[in-house]
């Protein structure tokens, strides 16, 4: 399966003199997290599939410095952020997608003051756009009629306001789409935002992701679907404590839709 | 000896207007001790916020009881005032009721009649707040941070109201003449007999006590508003001028830095090259913030302008979870200390002197900052543009870049990304395996 995967990267591409159409930046969770890299593997089936001549930067790939300027080292954030913007401007990148909502929003919103202005989208309104142009179908297979539920991770929806690709694309599996009680604007944070990934929570009485969980739980759905990979480890985290993972499974949307048509 | 009352009117007048003013200016000074913030970019994408939220309320019924609610008290109070200016011009000139010389009867009476329907919707209104705030004991009214002041400030306000549209109900009710007259009076009719035993000169006293109180309230009311969370009546409007108008996710990048990282990053800079001329004196920026002075002027005017209802707080993961933080104490930490800082320059001439005291430990502790999640839920679930994530932040970079005080795990992290361009410890030449695995 996986010698099936068409990954060529920006350096290829510039050796022969071309440009792709989008670059996939693939983030540090979809690059090295277990669980991240198969909804990296499920994205880059669905652009083969669409014949999207995309390219990754591979090895030239680096942190955006999310987590660090939300830790507070603006330092480090800037450090990463100008490195990572002289490789995307040396390629003369214009379009880029991600699968991960802090990569889209770092480099759509804090790179252009430091001199990085590219068209950034997320994998899910992306995928939505390939839907529209009709170079990619989507078909419910074996999703028809499931319960799904999304779960809005902050840096994609608040933070951004895209609320509806990802719905759109759920509905389009033919699957039933329901909102949990915190959805869209109000929906509440997995907890691993802010660099909250990385570390112990403070003192509380429960952990953020369990009451997230709930909340999911309490509509029963029969997934969880995320567009996030941190989001992804937090409520199947959330699901494994609530020894519920035989019931439900947390999937990125790319992963569906990628399922759903046995890629 | 008959201009008694126009003089004591005037005096009474003068006295209160006065005070606010002093005590908007000290406000203004507060204000302009944050760093500046260029906030002239715009302009129309501004005022319609500002019409939107502020004066629209459109945040406000976001939650549709509490928001209602608060729109009758909003509308009652910006339509009755315009009673206040009758009642001002009457005590100025010694005049009865000037609006009736003025405009038709017919007029008069349905302005009054509105002023008398929504003082009573008001105060219907302001008795269910103070239920929710004291009988049904809403969570949110309930947390650490609402206890003694800001627990009494929530009910004083409240009182004021409840007196203050008493007095104008009572006042209509015992003006035996607009009672004659019969028009306006469609809810002092009702309260009219109550006061039928009594003699027409005592009549006369209530009407006038209730006259005099009821302005002289209004003009406390104005002056309390410095001391207290209601100040958000005014400042709401400005506050959502000057809000946020990019992506919320989008964090400021420091100018500072950028200076330092591109000069790093130049390999034609000369690292042992002269400061230019002139910038010896250049003392170099603090990154982030410690105290109140090293935030920007909208965030201390975000402060000034929180009115403590704890809507940011109670969609907060960290507070729902039961951590420290609460988005709302934060804000009112700053204010708190904001103050301080001010009454320390008002008490040293002018100029603030070192009380050993600052915003971050003496007010906002580390686990509060390190407990959020940067989800932006309390700066979406404000109702006029107050943004506690940024002051968080701020907080962060100081703790970080000063203090190199950020938790073990968050160094680990920082160290992996400066070292593999990952926050793990995955090597970057590693970084495309995934695809053959």
């Amino acid at each position: 399966m996986s010698e099936l995967l068409k990954v060529p990267t920006m350096a290829e591409f510039m050796a022969q003199g071309k440009q792709p159409e989008v670059l996939f930046w693939v983030g540090c969770a979809g690059s090295f997290d277990d669980r991240a890299k198969k909804i990296t593997k499920a994205f880059v089936k669905l652009l083969n599939k669409a014949n999207v001549e995309f390219a990754v930067l591979g090895t030239e790939e680096s942190c955006t410095g999310d987590p660090a300027k939300r830790a507070g080292n603006e330092f480090l954030f800037q450090m990463q952020a100008v490195t990572n913007i002289e490789v995307l401007n040396a390629y003369e990148v214009k379009k880029i997608v991600t699968a991960c909502p802090h990569c889209f929003n770092t480099i759509k919103n804090e790179y252009p003051e430091l001199g990085g202005n590219y068209e950034v989208m997320h994998h899910t309104s992306f995928l939505k756009s390939l839907l529209d142009e009709g170079r990619l179908t989507i078909e419910g297979g074996k999703y028809k009629g499931k319960r799904i539920t999304f779960h809005d991770p902050c840096y994609l929806g608040r933070a951004n306001n895209v609320y509806e690709a990802p719905r759109e694309l759920i509905q389009k599996l033919e699957a039933e789409l329901i909102e949990m009680k915190n959805c869209k604007r109000n929906g509440l944070c997995c907890g691993a935002g802010g660099a909250q990934m990385f570390k112990d929570a403070e003192k509380g009485d429960k952990e953020v992701n369990i009451e997230r969980t709930e909340q999911a739980l309490d509509i029963k759905p029969e997934i969880i679907a995320a567009g996030c990979p941190f989001c992804n480890t937090m409520m199947t985290d959330g699901v494994k404590a609530k020894e519920k993972e035989s019931d439900v499974q947390v999937m990125d949307v790319a992963e569906l839709i990628a399922n759903a048509q046995d890629l | 000896m008959n201009y008694l009352p126009n003089i004591l009117f005037a005096t009474i007048l003068i006295l209160g207007i006065g005070f606010f003013a002093k005590n908007v200016k000290k406000l203004i000074r507060n204000i302009k001790l944050g760093h500046d913030k260029d906030v002239t970019d715009n302009k129309s994408q501004r005022w319609k916020n500002m019409a939107m939220i502020a004066l629209g309320q459109s945040k406000m019924v976001r939650r549709p009881i509490s928001g209602l609610l608060h729109v009758v008290v909003y509308v009652g109070f910006i339509i009755i005032n315009i009673e206040v200016l009758e009642i001002i011009i009457d005590g100025l000139f010694g005049t009865h009721r000037i609006g009736l010389k003025v405009l038709p009867q017919s007029v008069y009476g349905f302005l009054i009649g509105t002023f008398e329907v929504l003082a009573v919707l008001v105060l219907i209104t302001v008795i269910v707040f103070w239920m929710r705030r004291n009988v049904i004991k809403l969570a949110r009214f309930w947390k650490s941070e609402m206890t003694r002041w800001p627990k009494m400030d929530g009910n004083l306000i409240l009182y004021f109201e409840i007196v203050l549209m008493t007095l104008f109900l009572v006042m209509n009710a015992t003006d035996l003449d607009f009672q004659t007259m019969n028009s306006g009076n469609i809810i002092s009719q009702y309260i009219a007999p109550w006061f039928s035993g009594l003699s027409e000169g005592t009549i006369h006293i209530i009407e006038r006590g209730a006259w005099w109180i009821h302005i002289t309230g209004i003009l406390i009311f104005l002056n309390y508003l410095y001391f207290s969370k209601h100040l958000h009546i005014l400042l709401a409007f400005p506050n959502t001028y000057f809000g946020n108008l990019k992506p919320q996710g989008q964090f400021n990048n420091l100018e500072s830095v950028t200076k330092e990282v591109k000069m790093m990053m130049d390999p034609n800079s000369d690292p042992f090259a002269a400061p230019a001329e002139g910038a010896e004196d250049e003392v170099p920026a603090k990154f982030g913030a410690s105290d109140v002075q090293d935030l920007n002027w909208v965030q201390l005017l975000n402060a000034y302008t929180c009115t403590e209802c704890g809507r940011c707080t109670s969609e907060c993961p960290a507070n729902q979870t039961g951590k420290k933080l609460s988005p709302r104490k934060i804000m009112m930490d700053t204010r708190d200390r904001l103050e301080e800082v001010g009454k320390n320059i008002d008490a040293n001439n002018g100029e603030y002197k070192d009380d050993g005291k600052q915003l971050l430990d003496n007010y906002i502790t580390k686990e509060e900052l390190w407990a959020c999640t940067s989800c932006n839920a309390c700066v979406e679930a404000c109702p006029v543009s107050i943004d506690p994530l940024s002051i968080i932040i701020e907080m962060r970079r100081y703790l970080v870049m000063e203090q190199s005080a950020a938790p073990v795990e968050l160094n680990n992290m920082m160290t992996n990304i400066e070292n593999n361009g990952a926050p793990w410890p995955y090597n970057q030449m590693d970084r495309l395996n995934w695809k053959n695995e």
